[in-house]
């Protein structure tokens, strides 16, 4: 079926895939969609959910959006896309809150504000709508990825570092602890998850060169 | 870009609406057991930690039947209510209510040294939205067996922290009746400030205090009003 046409994993559709992972991150590049980074990277198991949670809504609305592409009426695009958003956002709620309730509980409000979250809204505005619906897919999920792989190495520092915990499990020894070390209150608090990001973005523009601004 | 007519913009909107509402109808109620069953698990837990019992998802229904030997819900004036489910009812619906038409409910349990603590439910306001709880009492009807709380969004940190054991684990020991038998509650004092052999205060959270002030006044309100109930079970 794809003879004629490009093949599914070609060179311009991996693009869609890798690039928001290094040179295009929608968090440390784009700066997009920080303030769910703050709120929900206190331990690693919640923002592991959010980011999948997250992948699920951007891929299946990039591909939704996109089949849509040519019967939407442009004057009414945002508000399509708001309702397609908004309604995949309620079905993970609900979904959270079924079978993963503790870790719905601890997400609480941070689920719905996926709705806000602004990496979404900008795929489906700038890609879903002007693109087929694989590639739309690839691009949903490549940023999805950009945006979960940020969350999950905060999350990991600031739950190593804050808890002396990793996924709920002690990786801290108590002799550690018997020396005098001890968790680091401020990892837990919001602002430490602005400097951890910080902390990375400073890493990746001083390797990546193409992130280098030259003026 | 094709321009499209005020009728397809109308069909189109029309169309996309009903589609939505009912993929998100059917998704709620196929849900809907589910979550109800999780609810019903994550107030057993509740109860559970205010006697002091930790437990997890798995096995609080276990642990609930095992140590809640009874419950039931009584009126303002101490009477038992026939004909209500004490586990049923919602103590933000109660709270809304004139004292005169609440249901207090009120569990019974029996722990592994055979003594019987009385658990009340509790309900009030912090900073951003409801706290609520469960208080255990000793048989004495009197000292502090054991509390939990919760909350809706406090603050992380500060005013959540009355979520957390070490506030909770204040109140264990505390007495809500004076030598004289007179109702005083335990009063949450500003972070720092209780005086340390005090029967009667615990400290509040530093930087809570709206939150610490709303679990003060919430046990204050809910506590008096079972104070008829107390006399009750004291003159049997």
């Amino acid at each position: 079926m794809n003879k004629e046409k490009e093949p599914l994993f070609s060179a311009k559709n991996l693009k869609l895939l890798r690039e928001p992972l290094n040179d295009s991150n929608p968090i440390t590049v784009q700066v997009l969609g920080i303030c769910s980074a703050l709120a929900i990277t206190v331990q690693l198991k919640p923002a592991i959910v959010m980011a999948l949670s997250v992948a699920f809504v951007m891929a299946v609305a990039n591909v939704v959006i996109s089949l849509l592409r040519k019967s939407i009426p442009p004057r009414i695009r945002i508000i399509v896309q708001l309702v397609v958003i908004a309604s995949l956002v309620i079905l993970v709620d609900q979904i959270l809150k079924a079978f993963l309730f503790e870790i719905s509980k601890q997400l609480s409000v941070f689920v719905g504000l996926i709705i806000t979250n602004c990496i979404i809204m900008g795929r489906l505005e700038a890609f879903a709508l002007a693109n087929k619906p694989w590639p739309s897919f690839l691009d949903g999920l490549g940023n999805a990825a950009g945006y979960g792989v940020i969350l999950i190495i905060v999350a990991f520092f600031r739950e190593l570092l804050g808890s002396g915990t990793i996924l709920d499990y002690q990786v801290i020894p108590q002799g550690v602890y018997n020396f005098g070390y001890e968790n680091n209150g401020l990892m837990i608090l919001p602002p430490m998850a602005l400097i951890v990001v910080g902390i990375i973005i400073w890493i990746q523009r001083s390797r990546n060169k193409k992130l280098i601004e030259s003026n | 870009m094709k321009s499209f007519s005020n009728t397809y913009i109308f069909v189109f909107s029309s169309i996309m609406v009903v589609v939505v509402a009912a993929i998100l109808s059917i998704a709620a109620m196929t849900l809907q057991p589910f979550q109800k069953k999780n609810v019903e698990i994550n107030k057993k837990e509740n109860i559970l930690a205010s006697i002091n019992i930790e437990s997890t998802a798995e096995n609080a229904v276990e642990l609930y039947d095992k140590y809640i030997v009874e419950s039931y819900v009584v009126g303002h004036t101490g009477e038992v209510k026939e004909g209500v489910d004490a586990f049923e009812v919602d103590m933000k619906k109660e709270m809304a209510k004139p004292l005169e038409e609440r249901n207090l409910p009120v569990f019974i349990s029996l722990n592994d040294n055979e003594e019987r603590q009385y658990i009340l439910p509790v309900y009030g306001k912090g900073l951003w939205g409801p706290v609520w709880g469960y208080v255990s009492l000793q048989s004495n009807l009197s000292t502090i067996y054991g509390t939990n709380f919760s909350h809706e969004g406090e603050t992380p940190g500060l005013g959540a922290e009355i979520a957390t054991e070490d506030f909770q684990n204040q109140f264990i020991g505390k007495e809500i009746f004076n030598e004289k038998g007179e109702f005083v509650s335990v009063r949450v004092k500003k972070g720092g400030t209780a005086k340390p052999d005090s029967k009667y205060e615990v400290d509040g959270i530093s930087g809570g205090t709206i939150t610490s002030k709303g679990v003060d006044e919430m046990l204050n309100d809910c506590l008096k009003s079972y104070i008829p109930y107390f006399e009750n079970i004291k003159n049997q």
